[in-house]
């Protein structure tokens, strides 16, 4: 594995720009100082009941992601190149979904195996033909994004369902200025809390054909027993919107509809926060409780919009992941500006061959997985673990992808035993509608385990406020 | 408003007042398990408790004999039973979560801090010394709660849902405790108008927080059941009477009224009862029966609320 | 030939019905060789249900109330003009690339002895022959039965039974021209069994893609390719895409549902 990029300390040593005045303020810090800022963080998120449901694990089912006060930066400079390849992806996402579920020219071109794509779980046949409003599919992307070195920056998977964390991203702000107030005093920042009005922005330019006045915008979520339901009440909150569930909404002559306490109110854009499978019984699983019966119906007619559309993770599937940067040449006519982690496709028998030789240094991860489960990272397994692992991936090896153990850069985090770097990735959010609108920063995630690459908040991870300094 | 927040805050106050109403009743059955005498009157103390909380079939289903520990147990910590004290703050707290953002923030952290707190202490530690202090705990966590509300909240629909689960949940608590220690501690029709044990008496009182003010008010050293039953029927000067309560839960109904320009079967049925206490006697309600009245009563409440949840679409 | 047909779905329920949805695919495609003369749906809210037509050109009916009780019928009934094209579907808009019509799902995911019938009848030869006797295996293998499968039995299932209604001939015929690399899809109409005769259940076939072709009608179920005698309504991936009628409700306790299908040849 290459040296780890410090982000504060670059490579030689000396403190990068953008980290200038944190280092100085780091050295004022007594550990006291610390110990009061972490404890009175914990109470406001505590207070406030933004937790995170940990599946499986009934002890704590509602916890605190653990935060860390030591932001991550970057310099207008970098974020500017950032964006810019952040964007041109998105496009792309978009473009290559909309293609898929109409003349699926790309296939024609033979530029993705055919078969990847119809026998996808992840594609919906019930999709084909869908004009969606402005041609946007996926509106909402999370996109996770790993720095290596000073300009090697890579794309470790798009997030095109219903990506989760903006929450955090504006809450952990909001608590280091209270905590703080003196460092966003010192320098210019760029603000994020304009997150929630730029969703709804996004929401209500997306409202369907059928919709002539205000567009009328909710958020539908499975329940309080959600592990995301603080992040679905949240963003109502902020938005002004009325967070609904299934049985709140209602399909009446061709419209949607939420039941009030007054008459029946038209609906135009539902920002779901539910799976494809149980958004409508009517098309998809017929048992699921927690959806809308009709609702695919009406989007199918253009009465509502849902955001995300359905079927869009055919488009972050990670077997489809290593054929991104053809889909965003193909669709942009332009080279890449984001690049993705070498990846090697086990269901090709030389390149499990590859990967079965080298498991100790790869890690390996399933094709339909999420949240950190069921994956292996070589370099920190035993050789137990990899062996076991190794025998199920030659069970199915169709199922998995394996990718170089990336050394993640660095920032320097609180720990037990005082300030260390700790391993970070960033997921930025893109919100697609009338334009494209990015979020200065994103959600820091952080491996809290000394030399963990791991940052998955189901595993253990952490966050960290993330900057973008003014020039 | 979406009917199912509606739902959820009128369930989310119902839930609050009643885990009030619980520290309370258990106060009183700790009180008397405190006393000097006989065992089995402690039993009978303890049955009361749960017939005055409307638990004792679920007890007697989980459990085949009756003793303070495992009251306590069942009426705080027990998530078998819905009207415990745990059960009450998770159902209470699990709808504000689900309405969280039509409450203010200082609402929500006071429901939300309660809950948290809550779930922290161990039923191994609620030993017969720390009683006391937990049940004034609890009592004070929901005048925060109600204090929050009252301070913080709009008056719009979002206060006057929350208002009408409150005094629906207090009148039925009230009626219900009324009952039943009226029907142990009076079981025979002639003793009626009869002074009792005042030990027994002050209970009643206990039950509502009203010992002392029963003694303000009627400038009497004496519990009478007759007065008695009046203060926490009739009297819209005892918060926690029934009349009390009907007015605000009218209040309440007449102001979703007034903010969506409609009244429902379920305004017409509210008004109806409040007239009914407004204009009553205790006499009159004695000649037919004060039992009879109160099971009267509670169906009564139990009709207001069914409607009120089909009238403003609960789900 | 012009075919008459009356497709009657009645309800009945023990209790109100609070809410209810209802899809449905009870209209039928006009294409080269079939014209719809007179349609209708009768409904309680038919006419201001929501209508579309679906990526795979299906004119779809969404109807919703609330608050009824009682029985509850929905009617679909017209004349449409059917010519005999030998099966071959010309002139259907749809937006659907036909590679969709590949995808495996669980009702057409083939088993090993579907692939045999796919090694015997389409390893090599013309597309078309092989397909027929590809038909004719699956016509004779199995025995056309009512209630030994039932809406979920999958191809394979039904395969290996042996037995089977028209939705399973049609399965396995799909799961095999998949298996064979050749897209496949899903129909539901009506047929009138021969002149002067009338039907009493609706009917379900596969079309296939056929080189030079184009979409052509199997019906293993009576082991031919749909004449005039057929009336083709709506297509899809499988069967569960394309019932005639899938609805969600909201009280209603128990359900009872009586379906009569009336085709008749029309009076010309």
């Amino acid at each position: 594995m290459a040296a780890i990029f410090n982000e504060m300390e670059g490579k030689g040593g000396a403190v990068r720009e953008p980290y200038a005045r944190i280092e100085e303020w780091l050295r004022t810090l007594s550990p006291r100082d610390v110990e009061r800022a972490l404890k009175e963080a914990e109470a406001i998120f505590r207070r406030q009941g933004i937790t995170f449901a940990v599946y499986g694990d009934n002890q704590a089912s509602e916890r605190l992601i653990p935060f860390d006060i030591i932001p991550r930066i970057f310099a207008a400079s970098e974020w500017r190149k950032l964006s810019a390849g952040i964007e041109q992806r998105v496009r792309a996402l978009n473009a290559f979904i909309h293609d898929l579920y109409h003349r699926q020219e790309i296939l024609r071109a033979g530029r993705i195996p055919s078969e990847l794509i119809i026998q996808n779980e992840a594609f919906v046949p019930e999709m084909v033909g869908v004009m969606a409003a402005r041609g946007i599919y996926a509106h909402i992307i999370g996109i996770d994004i790993v720095r290596v070195a000073e300009n090697e920056f890579y794309v470790l998977e798009d997030n095109c369902r219903t990506p989760s964390g903006v929450s955090y991203m504006l809450e952990d702000r909001e608590a280091m200025m209270y905590l703080f107030p003196e460092l966003f005093a010192q320098q210019r920042i760029c603000p994020v809390e304009n997150y929630p009005a730029m969703l709804r922005q996004t929401l209500e330019s997306v409202a369907p054909p059928a919709c002539k006045g205000e567009p009328t915008a909710v958020i539908l979520t499975p329940g309080i027993h959600n592990s995301a339901f603080f992040e679905h009440a949240f963003l109502a909150d902020e938005m002004g919107v009325e967070l609904c569930e299934g049985n709140d909404l209602f399909v009446s002559d061709g419209y949607l509809y939420m039941r009030t306490t007054q008459e029946p109110k038209r609906v135009d854009v539902v920002y779901r926060r539910i799976d494809d499978a149980f958004l409508d019984p009517l098309t998809f699983r017929p048992d699921s409780a927690i959806g809308v019966p009709g609702i695919f119906d009406l989007y199918r007619a253009g009465r509502v919009t849902l955001v995300n559309a359905p079927g869009t993770g055919i488009a972050d599937d990670k077997s489809i992941y290593t054929y991104i940067p053809d889909v965003i040449e193909f669709y942009t006519g332009e080279k890449p500006l984001l690049k993705n982690v070498p990846t090697w496709r086990c269901g090709d028998p030389k390149q499990l061959a590859y990967v079965l030789d080298h498991l100790p240094e790869l890690v390996v991860k399933e094709v339909h997985g999420s949240g950190g489960y069921g994956m292996l990272v070589g370099p920190t397994s035993s050789k137990k673990d990899i062996e076991d692992f190794r025998a199920r991936l030659k069970a199915r090896p169709g199922n998995y992808i394996a990718q170089p153990t990336l050394a993640l850069s660095s920032v320097p985090t609180f720990t037990r035993s005082g300030v260390a770097p700790r391993h970070v990735d960033l997921r930025p959010f893109v919100l697609s509608g009338d334009k494209v609108r990015i979020t200065p920063g994103g959600l820091t995630r952080v491996a809290l385990k000394k030399g963990s690459l791991v940052v998955n908040s189901s595993q253990g991870g952490g966050t960290k406020d993330t900057w973008v300094l003014e020039d | 408003m979406l009917g199912r927040t509606a739902s959820s805050l009128y369930w989310m106050s119902r839930y609050m007042e009643r885990a009030e109403n619980m520290a309370r009743l258990l106060e009183v059955g700790y009180r008397i398990s405190l006393m000097p005498g006989a065992v089995e009157g402690h039993r009978d103390e303890w049955r009361s408790t749960l017939q005055s909380a409307a638990c004792d079939f679920a007890y007697d289903r989980k459990h085949n004999e009756i003793t303070g520990a495992k009251v306590i147990q069942f009426l705080i910590f027990d998530e078998d039973n819905p009207s415990s004290i745990r059960a009450s703050i998770k159902t209470a707290r699990n709808n504000g979560r689900a309405v969280r953002t039509a409450l203010t923030r200082d609402v929500w952290e006071s429901i939300n801090t309660t809950w948290n707190e809550l779930a922290q202490v161990k039923p191994s530690s609620m030993t017969a010394d720390r009683l006391p202090v937990f049940l004034e705990w609890v009592k004070q966590r929901v005048m925060s709660f109600r204090g929050a509300l009252l301070g913080t909240m709009l008056r719009n629909d979002t206060y006057y849902f929350s208002q009408v689960g409150n005094f629906l949940e207090r009148a039925d608590n009230t009626a219900r405790i009324l009952d039943v220690k009226y029907f142990i501690l009076l079981p025979k029709p002639t003793d009626v108008g009869s002074d009792l044990d005042m030990q027994q008496w002050a209970q009643i009182l206990r039950s509502v927080s009203a010992h002392r003010s029963y003694r303000w008010f009627y400038r009497d050293s004496k519990y009478r059941p007759w007065m008695i039953s009046e203060f926490l029927i009739l009297k819209e000067e005892m918060p926690r009477s029934l009349v009390f309560s009907y007015y605000w839960i009218n209040m309440a109904l007449d102001g979703l009224a007034n903010l969506y320009g409609k009244r429902y079967g379920c305004h017409d049925l509210a008004q109806d009862t409040y007239q009914r206490l407004k204009t009553g006697n205790m006499d009159d309600i004695f000649q037919s029966g004060l039992h009879e009245f109160l099971q009267d009563f509670v169906s009564r409440n139990a009709r207001l609320s069914a409607s009120i949840g089909m009238n403003y679409n609960f789900p | 030939m012009n075919l008459f047909v009356r497709h009657e779905t009645h309800y009945d329920y023990d209790s109100p019905v609070a809410y209810s949805a209802q899809r449905l695919h009870l209209w039928p495609a006009d294409f080269a060789s079939q014209r719809t003369l007179s349609w209708k749906i009768e409904a309680p809210g038919i006419e201001k249900a929501l209508s579309y037509t679906d990526g795979f050109g299906n004119r779809v009916h969404m109807l919703t109330f609330e608050r009824a009780s009682g029985p509850m019928s929905i009617i679909a009934e017209g004349v449409v003009n059917c010519s005999d094209a030998a099966g071959v579907v010309r002139g259907l808009p749809s937006a659907a690339p036909d590679a969709i019509f590949l995808r495996m799902t669980r009702a057409t995911a083939p088993s090993a002895p579907i692939r045999a019938l796919v090694e015997k009848n389409l390893a090599d030869g013309p597309v078309l022959e092989g397909l027929h006797g590809l038909m004719d295996d699956i016509h004779r293998k199995v025995t056309y039965e009512i209630g030994a499968t039932d809406a979920h039995t999958t191809a394979a299932e039904a395969f290996a039974d042996g037995r089977g209604v028209c939705q399973d001939h049609a399965h396995i015929l799909i799961a095999a021209a998949r298996g064979a690399g050749i897209p496949a899809r899903y129909v539901t109409g009506y047929l009138v069994t021969g002149m002067g005769a009338s039907s009493t259940a609706a009917h379900a076939w596969a079309e296939v893609l056929v080189p030079a072709l184009g979409w052509v009608g199997f019906d293993p179920a009576n082991n031919k390719c749909p004449t005039d005698n057929y009336v083709r309504v709506a297509a899809g991936i499988d069967a569960s895409g394309v019932a005639p009628i899938r609805g969600s409700r909201r009280g209603g306790a128990i359900e009872r549902m009586r379906v009569e299908v009336r085709v008749e040849i029309a009076q010309q």
